[in-house]
């Protein structure tokens, strides 16, 4: 690892302090603030950027929840009034494109903050990689190989059923020359993690298992090492079913920004 | 007796027809209980819409097998409707076959092909039943779904059967009529030369060849109107039934969502209280109890969500209508296959079941007649509501596009909103977003703490 290499994460304040305007708004969103696991993700992915060298900046402080764990268990007020002052905040820095990690974050900002007055190109990490990739600007060298290494997708209903982006993940995987072998519910079909609609927050209704256990061991079925995801909430279901499968020596949970970072070495 | 043929042809139509435009005035009056909303825009892509999913069946193809077989069915009913054309007809005239002699060199190759279909319906429907109590297809057993339990096996085994006997009755009238033929009697005769044996009731004559003449004209004339008064009574039954999607799934793809899966629906009348609160100094703290309070306020806003079917779209409410209760959504339904009281399906049949509740009242009491009761919580329970992740699988499986997550979010809504009756961990959820600007409690000052350790290496 590299570590002459300093990497920095310059804020929407210290640009327009500076008159500068960022190329695009990196939505660090509220796990990738502050649950520890996701702030790792949220380091693969602004390596990445530094790395490639594109003009990137954070709200920092000021980014607040997007409010969808709140408008999908039903508090429309509290939805709205999170939108509002995000879309206040970003059109006062004349934000045009963003880039999340997160595809609730995502989903909302692209679908629903037009209407509240928030119009802005929003795009997923994983389509951003998979263009990075494209245009040559990753080479997924450098790094640990993945050669001959077993990777199982995980599709987050937000990113896929929700928007139709099954292959752009898919392609970024690609790209690091692993075995992608796929699970039974995929795309369209594919089972959810059991976070969204605000489940994250509360405890599961009684039943007879919880969703991510039936998740996880449909993906252990596959016999991956690597179970990928690109979304935080899938990432901590995920991680949690496979402790409860007492597989969490061998079977790891990554994003696919830090595959990446991992496979380029940063 | 041939006139008294015409006359009871000619009563048992308009009787059908009578009561179908009661049918559907009592269904149209029912979906309008929804609250209106406009779903003419973007024509064309509805249009295409409609043509792939509802004519071209296309999500039915998911599973290529039963796509098929449920297609074979499809297209038997709308083509064998031509040959209805002529049975109504040589019922209302007094004729035999009356389209044989002016389209004579096609007709056979027409009654072939609507004797192929017949057939391939009647092993459709033969498949059918094996999959519901043989093979016991898991998503259609009611000792696994709760809401099957009641009127929906027993309707789908009499549509299956009523389809079974009346392309029985279609095919055997084609052979006892050929055979009549064969042997020139009365007006079967005058066709000899002119219409041949067709492609599968030629494989069943043998089974008439012991009948006597006056037998066979009896059978001919018996399966000739058990075949027509099956399908009108087919049609009056099918507005009773879920099968009501043979009709109502045309429109009701038509006019189905257009937006992407994961955009909920945006609520103005808050947007509008939001935007005062945001102007104001702050001093308001405008969150959802307290809002909720406002919207009681001003003139009648109307609930904040839905607690029964009128504060649903109309929309919704075809949608029940449309609900053939095939089950693909709550076998896809995360919450269903781990054990949960949701089911999809079920909301989807509740909010029928409401909606006909809600037309007994009419019956009874009068047209203006509201009960007591709700769609939430006499119907639908807060555990199903809860239970959701809002995943979008039912709405992907439907074949008709069908939206359930729609009804349990506006619902939702309602619970929040106007009842305050979140799980004690969704308010504090609330609490955090509202005061830390995260859904835990982080201080927000903390929220960009992570940079600092991006120069850290890794693990």
């Amino acid at each position: 690892m590299t570590t002459e290499k300093t990497y920095t994460v310059p804020t929407m304040a210290d640009m327009a302090a500076s008159g500068e305007q960022p190329e695009i708004l990196f939505w660090v969103g509220c796990a990738g603030s502050f649950d520890d696991r996701y702030k790792r993700v949220t380091i693969a992915f602004v390596r990445i950027l530094n790395h490639v060298g594109i003009k990137f900046a954070v709200l920092g402080p000021e980014e607040g929840c997007t409010g969808d764990p709140a408008r999908r268990a039903g508090n429309e007020f509290l939805f709205q009034m999170q939108a509002m002052s995000n879309i206040q905040l970003m059109n006062g820095y004349n934000v045009k494109k963003i880039v999340t990690a997160c595809p609730h974050c995502f989903n909302t900002i692209k679908n629903e903050y037009p209407e509240l007055g928030g119009d802005y190109e929003v795009i997923h990490h994983s389509q951003f990689l998979q263009g990075l990739i494209n245009e040559g600007r990753i080479k997924v060298k450098d790094g640990e190989s993945f050669k001959g290494r077993k990777i199982t997708f995980h599709d987050s209903c937000y990113l896929g059923r929700a928007n139709k982006i099954y292959e752009a993940p898919r392609e970024v995987l690609a790209a690091l020359d692993a075995d992608l072998v796929e699970m039974k519910r995929v795309k369209a079909n594919g089972l959810c993690c059991g976070a969204g609609g605000g489940q994250y927050f509360k405890e599961p209704e009684p039943g007879k298992k919880d969703v991510n256990v039936e998740r996880v061991e449909e993906a252990l079925q596959t016999g991956a090492d690597t179970i990928a995801v690109s979304c935080p909430f899938c990432m901590t279901m995920m991680s949690d079913g496979v402790k409860n499968k007492n597989r969490e020596d061998s079977v790891r949970v990554y994003d696919i920004s830090e595959l990446i970072a991992q496979g380029e070495g940063l | 007796m041939e006139i008294v043929q015409q006359i009871l042809f000619v009563a048992a139509l308009a009787f059908t027809a009578w009561y179908i435009t009661k049918r559907v005035r009592l269904i149209s009056r029912a979906i309008n209980l929804g609250r209106p909303e406009d779903r003419t825009d973007h024509a064309g892509e509805r249009m295409k819409t409609m043509l792939l999913v509802a004519f071209g069946q296309k999500k039915m193809f998911t599973n290529l097998l039963v796509g098929v077989m449920h297609f074979v069915i499809y297209a038997g009913f709308i083509i064998i409707n031509l040959e209805i054309l002529e049975i109504i007809l040589d019922g209302v005239l007094g004729t035999h076959r009356l389209f044989a002699p002016y389209i004579t060199p096609v007709y056979p190759i027409l009654i072939d092909v609507f004797e192929v279909l017949a057939f391939g319906v009647l092993a459709v429907c033969v498949v059918f039943l094996t999959r519901r109590y043989v093979a016991r297809v898991e998503r259609l057993q009611a000792e696994r779904h709760r809401e099957l339990l009641g009127w929906s096996i027993p309707d789908a085994t009499i549509i299956l059967v009523a389809e079974i006997v009346l392309m029985i009755a279609f095919l055997t009238w084609n052979a006892s009529d050929s055979v009549l033929r064969d042997r020139g009697i009365g007006h079967y005769g005058e066709l000899q030369g002119l219409v041949p044996d067709f492609i599968i009731s030629q494989f069943l004559k043998p089974l008439f060849s012991g009948f006597s003449d006056t037998a066979l004209v009896a059978y001919e004339r018996l399966s000739w109107w058990l075949h027509i008064l099956g399908i009108l009574a087919f049609a009056v039954y099918v507005t009773y039934s879920k099968h009501l999607h043979i009709a109502l799934g045309f429109p009701n793809v038509y006019f189905s969502d257009l937006q992407p899966k994961g955009e909920m629906q945006n609520m103005p009348e808050i947007t509008k209280e939001v935007q005062l609160a945001l102007g104001l100094p702050l001093t308001t703290d405008p969150d959802g109890s307290q809002a909720n309070d406002n919207g009681d306020q001003p003139a009648e806003v109307g609930r904040f969500g839905a607690k029964d079917v009128e504060d649903l779209k109309w929309i919704n409410l075809m949608n029940a209508y449309s609900c053939t209760e095939c089950g693909r959504c709550t076998a896809a339904c995360p919450a269903n296959i781990t054990g949960k009281k949701l089911s999809p399906r079920k909301i989807m049949m509740d909010t029928r079941d409401r909606l006909e509740e809600i037309q007994q009242g009419w019956k009874t009491n009068g047209p203006d007649y509201r009960d007591e009761k709700s769609l939430l919580n006499d119907y639908i329970t807060a555990e199903e509501l809860n239970a959701c992740t809002t995943c979008q699988a039912c709405v992907m499986a439907c074949p008709i596009n069908i939206n359930p997550l729609d009804i349990i979010l506006q619902l939702r809504r309602y619970r929040v909103m106007e009842e305050s009756q979140a799980p004690a961990s969704w308010n504090a959820m609330f609490s955090n977003i509202e005061n830390n600007m995260a859904p835990w409690k982080f201080s927000p000052g903390d929220r960009f703490n992570w940079a600092d350790q991006v120069n850290e290496p890794v693990k």
